[in-house]
């Protein structure tokens, strides 16, 4: 498939491996695309502070009065809402930024801490085999029978709301999806030569796990997360308008939208608009780079 | 077969006791019931016989002590908020969900096969990548945003569907249902579209993806070699290969689709389980939160029993007892 | 006036009658908000249930509008002394089985109400302590152990069934087997969460409802609620979110009914507590060792600090009316005298100088976000204002569950809160007895008083004012007790509700102050 790409791009260069996986990644313009817009979005959220006009946090920088303007008004302290405000007053370019700050906040947390969990227990499946990997195993698939969002609700309903409770309730969520990926590469790779070789060097279990085997399960583990993470922020926002998500002072994407929506029939649109168009955008970019990954990542559609 | 089937469902009654504990115990930790049922300016006396009357006055141990014995039994109590069974409650609501999931799933199989086969046979086209790229909008779309956007557009603007509810019910060979009449298809149409928009953007990318797989192989080019057209091939040949997997996600959706139609039921006002056990949580219904998910979990248990089950049949190579370890 | 202008209203009247006879206008469909749990009139004493009871059952004394006792199964009552009451019963009313009403079905009803098994709230405060005797089927004597004021205004909540229910249990009603009343419809069915069908009682004594049928959704979302009334799929939805007020008024086939309601939104101040667990020393961020709240002047700048204007104007569209008492004008024990605080950020921050805090202080409120319309929103609107005035203030919002465990008896969790109060009497004796007297429960005193607001002088007035029989002196002493307490800052109102009713132009509805949507009230236009 990258043949010509890299027939006329390599004649210069050696190919590795990532060379190769660069240059059939940007072979979809569409991944690239994906990976150029989450790109800009990832990094003007985590700017936030320093490029948003305003705190939407800072209570004493709103003020009612200023509510609900549309797009391009003039607040009472002279500052322009691009985008219009919301209910509170708060200027929605400020919120939307901040709003997805929340979200990949929330998203990466639990992402990571379910990553290392299921890694973890993925691969003393793989490694261990037997009894303990029946055990587990068993666990992940009844993990793994119940939707997320069933999930989801009752740990909110246990535990209340708050944003170290819905990260929880999302590494819970998730950390079965990257234990079962890894464990199945994993097993994959005990067979082979390299693992027996660091066997008969007698190495400590601990280093071939994470040292060799683990390497080698990453492209795989890599889908997943780019997948997971974008499947979370969809779980957050939709737990956010059930009610049981995030506080409502700090809003993420899915509250501003939830906020927002009981305006939409009186054509204050741009509350959950545009929040509700970032979310789209962030997910969808996520989406198509995940997509690439695995199409890149996968042995089987390799020529 | 047997021995397989046994050890699932010991599993299965450990979770479901599992879960049941850490419900019973846990529901309680964000509020107390009464604080939501009372009426704000009742006295020292009535506040002592609420609590009594809903046999919150003994101790957590016994309570749950009871319950068991109870569930087992078959009896998993009665709801605090209606006075009513809670099985008898959710069974009430449980066939407004199962057609919503039903139309929902044959709507993605419906929709997400052909677009997905089209998709996997020429997918350098024009139409394969916008197929593909509106499945990724299916996945991304928030259910929520969608369903509303849904009920402004078609109920509110053009006004050509109901906004919200179940519509009239007919009987057809004894079942009941809002499917076998014209108004409660028209009501039906809205809501199982939005809980089917994620299962058809799935099913496509399924089947694209067994297309993908498929058709390269040798069998396809045996078949080619023998003289079979092309379309033979492919709705027959192909096809059947690629439905394996999809039949056993789409057996597993049913059971999400069940679950998510909480979202659903709550934006349409649909009379469901899901809208119930919103409710129920937001009142700390107690009883009603535990049966619903001991119902919901059993249903799971089934599903994945038949699914694995199934499988098993359109798929000789996989023997089930080998699907425990 | 002239003889021309009658004949066209009665030519005009039967033109509409002949048009309403027509099948499809005669059936009605509602969608409210309030979640309906059961059809047994006694099992929980909830708005929702209280609402639809109305429809199949009546009661002694009945509420108009505006919530003003006036003659139900009961065409008069009078004292006959303080602890004496006589109601002379209406003859010829009938149950919806053909049975006539009488006394003993009264008698047999009040013993019914505290016996109701797994109620998580009945009516039997209302009831206890009567001594009642039959002098015959159409008159009933009620002694009180001590003077009783409310008693007819208690049992206006109290729905009469047959004598021979009394013993029913809580399903027979849902069932529909024991759904006997007088009211002016007859059950037809009920799926919990879902909806309630009934069609006309033809034999009503009152006035006949116009409606052969009716059906009441229950759509407790209200985006849900809105949609359905604009696509025609009911003809009338309550509790309409203001948010979509804008677009309800530009619609013609639209038509909005208001009153303002009898639930005040207001701010409960922790007065009890040397410390209190929410007020932080804004420079060290420490709690503070002596509670601000304590001190009327604090509480008096944070109510001027309040924009209610603002807070009426940008989150209720105008649909909720500043407060400054605890309810509105022209209800029973109001003062005239007590008006809603100016917004004046200058006061405020004079008032803190003087309290001896020129530099403010650190203050958490705690607030529902899913109890009272726009609760969170309120609460976010406040936090600025009172951070504007040198009382930098957390905004923190709790489902209700938790918030309802925590802020009340015997948690006391927060040191500022917002809470909403609705008087179901529609008399300031309600909100002063329950968020305003010195907490007794013993005495069902300060049973909301999450303030902890405790005042001799005005428990003694209430106390005379429970005692008094003669109606214009009572509420002389309510007015007076209202401003003893509110004068002390006991509670910084905020607003008023308005009650809001949606419909299509082709039907009428008298909005009230209840909040019940009652379909025998709903009109043709």
């Amino acid at each position: 498939m990258a043949g010509a790409i890299q027939a006329s791009e390599g004649t210069a260069k050696v190919e590795t491996p990532f060379r190769r996986f660069v240059a059939d990644f940007t072979e979809s313009k569409l991944a690239l695309g994906g990976l150029i817009v989450f790109a800009i979005v990832f990094v003007a959220a985590m700017l936030c502070a320093f490029i948003s006009p305003q705190n939407p946090y800072d209570l004493r920088q709103l003020d009612i009065m200023d509510g609900k303007m549309p797009p391009g008004s003039v607040s009472s302290d002279g500052l322009k809402f691009w985008l219009g405000s919301d209910s509170q007053g708060r200027d929605m370019v400020s919120a939307i930024l901040y709003g997805l700050r929340t979200s990949f906040l929330v998203a990466v947390t639990s992402g990571f801490i379910a990553a290392a969990v299921g890694t973890t227990v993925g691969l003393i499946a793989a490694y261990y085999g037997g009894k303990i990997d029946t055990f587990l195993m068993r666990t992940v698939d009844i993990k793994l029978s119940f939707p997320a969002i069933l999930i989801a609700l009752i740990l909110l309903a246990l535990l209340g709301q708050g944003t170290g409770k819905i990260i929880l309730a999302l590494v819970i969520i998730q950390w079965a999806y990257y234990a079962r990926t890894v464990r199945a590469s994993a097993l994959v790779e005990r067979r082979k030569e390299y693992v027996e070789a660091a066997h008969c060097l007698a190495l400590p279990k601990s280093r071939i796990l994470f040292r060799h085997i683990l390497p080698n399960c990453l492209p795989p583990l890599i889908v997943v997360a780019t997948i997971q993470i974008a499947n979370s922020i969809a779980l957050e926002a939709t737990l956010s308008f059930l009610g049981v998500g995030l506080p409502i002072t700090e809003p993420s994407l899915g509250l501003l939208i939830a906020n927002g929506f009981e305006y939409i029939l009186s054509g204050v649109y741009w509350i959950s608009f545009f929040p509700g168009i970032a979310l789209l955008v962030t997910i969808v970019s996520i989406n198509l780079v995940g997509d690439q990954l695995r199409d890149v990542l996968n042995p089987r559609l390799q020529k | 077969m047997t021995v397989f089937i046994i050890r699932r469902l010991m599993q299965s009654s450990l979770v479901l006791l599992l879960m049941s504990l850490l419900v019973f115990f846990g529901v309680f930790a964000i509020g107390d019931p009464i604080e939501i049922f009372i009426a704000p300016d009742a006295d020292q006396a009535e506040r002592a016989r609420a609590i009594a009357a809903l046999g919150l006055d003994k101790p957590i141990w016994e309570q749950y002590v009871m319950f068991v014995a109870n569930a087992v039994a078959g009896d998993l109590g009665r709801s605090f908020v209606f006075n009513i069974p809670s099985i008898e409650l959710i069974l009430q609501r449980m066939p407004a969900t199962l057609e919503l999931a039903i139309v929902a799933v044959a709507l993605s199989v419906v929709l997400g096969v052909p677009l997905g086969m089209y998709a996997g046979y020429k997918p350098d086209g024009a139409v394969a990548k916008t197929i593909m790229a509106g499945s990724i909008f299916g996945f991304s779309l928030p259910s929520f945003w969608v369903g509303l956007m849904l009920i402004l557009i078609f109920a509110v603007e053009l006004g050509w569907l109901p906004s919200t509810g179940r519509g009239e019910v007919g009987t057809f060979l004894g079942i009941q249902s809002s499917i076998f009449t014209f108004n409660g298809l028209k009501h039906l149409l809205l809501p199982a579209l939005n809980l089917a928009l994620f299962n058809i953007s799935l099913v496509i990318r399924l089947t694209r993806a067994g297309m993908r797989e498929n058709l390269p192989m040798d069998y396809v080019k045996f078949a080619r070699a023998k003289g079979l057209s092309k379309r033979r091939v492919i709705l027959v040949h192909v096809l059947k290969n690629i439905l394996i997997p999809i039949v056993t996600v789409v057996g597993l959706e049913i059971g999400s689709v069940i679950a998510f139609a909480v979202v659903t039921e709550t934006i349409f006002a649909w009379p469901g389980m899901g809208k119930l056990i919103i409710d129920s949580i937001n009142n700390l219904d107690r009883p009603v939160i535990v049966a619903y998910l001991m119902i919901v979990v059993l249903m799971f248990i089934v599903i994945n029993l038949v699914v694995d089950i199934l499988y098993s049949i359109l798929d000789p190579r996989v023997r089930l007892g080998d699907m425990g370890k | 006036m002239k003889r021309p202008t009658l004949t066209a209203l009665a030519l005009a009247a039967a033109l509409g009658l002949a048009s309403a006879t027509d099948v499809s206008a005669q059936a009605l469909t509602i969608g409210v908000g309030g979640n309906i749990t059961s059809m047994d009139p006694h099992f929980h004493n909830l708005g929702p249930n209280n609402g639809m009871a109305q429809h199949f059952f009546d009661r002694l004394v009945h509420m108009d509008e505006r919530q003003r006792p006036t003659p139900g199964l009961a065409e008069s009552w009078r004292t006959i002394d303080d602890n004496t009451w006589e109601f002379k019963l209406r003859r010829g009313v009938k149950f919806h089985d053909g049975s006539d009403f009488t006394a003993a079905d009264v008698v047999a009803t009040y013993k019914r109400v505290p016996w109701v098994p797994n109620s998580p709230s009945s009516f039997a405060a209302m009831v206890n302590g009567l001594d009642i005797s039959v002098a015959d089927p159409y008159t009933l004597i009620i002694k009180t152990p001590a003077p009783r004021p409310m008693l007819p205004i208690d049992l206006a909540v109290v729905n009469i069934v047959k004598a021979s229910n009394v013993e029913a249990p809580t399903a027979d009603f849902n069932g529909g087997k024991a759904m006997v009343g007088t009211g002016p419809f007859k059950f037809t069915g009920f799926l919990p969460g879902d909806r309630v069908t009934m069609e006309r009682n033809d034999a009503y004594w009152g006035p006949k409802p116009h409606w052969a049928t009716a059906t009441v959704r229950i759509m407790t979302n209200a985006s849900a609620r809105s949609a359905a009334v604009l696509s025609g799929d009911v003809q009338i939805i309550d509790q309409l979110q203001t948010a979509d007020l804008p677009r309800m008024r530009q619609n013609q086939a639209i038509r909005l009914e208001t009153v303002t309601s009898t639930r005040l939104i207001y701010l409960h101040v922790d007065q009890e507590r040397d410390a209190t667990p929410f007020a932080f020393d804004k420079a060290t961020g420490q709690p503070l060792a002596k509670s601000p709240l304590k001190d009327k002047r604090v509480r008096e700048a944070l109510s001027k600090a309040i924009n209610r204007e603002a807070i009426t104007r940008q989150i209720f569209d105008g649909q909720a009316i500043p407060a400054g008492g605890l309810l509105p004008d022209g209800m029973y024990g109001v003062s005239p005298n007590l008006k809603p605080d100016a917004f004046d950020t200058q006061a405020a921050q004079a008032l803190l100088r003087e309290a001896g805090y020129p530099n403010g202080f650190k203050l958490t409120i705690h607030g529902p976000n899913d109890r009272y319309p726009e609760d969170d929103k309120v609460l976010q609107a406040i936090g600025p204002m009172f951070t504007r005035a040198g009382v930098e203030t957390q905004v923190v919002t709790l489902p209700w569950a938790t918030f309802a465990t925590q802020s009340n008896r015997p948690n006391y969790a927060y040191s500022l809160m917002l809470v909403g109060w609705g008087s179901d009497t529609g008399e300031t004796s309600s909100p002063l007895r329950a968020l305003l007297a010195t907490v007794n429960p013993q005495a069902g005193y300060g049973a909301s008083n999450r303030g902890r607001h405790s005042n001799p002088a005005m428990d003694a007035l209430l106390t005379k004012a429970l005692q008094t029989v003669d109606a214009a002196a009572r509420e002389k002493l309510l007015m007076e007790a209202s401003e003893v307490a509110l004068r002390d800052y006991g509670l910084i109102p905020l607003y008023y509700q308005v009650n809001l009713w949606a419909m299509r132009s082709n039907v009428t509805y008298q909005a009230r102050t209840d909040e019940y949507t009652l379909a025998q009230f709903v009109k043709p236009r």
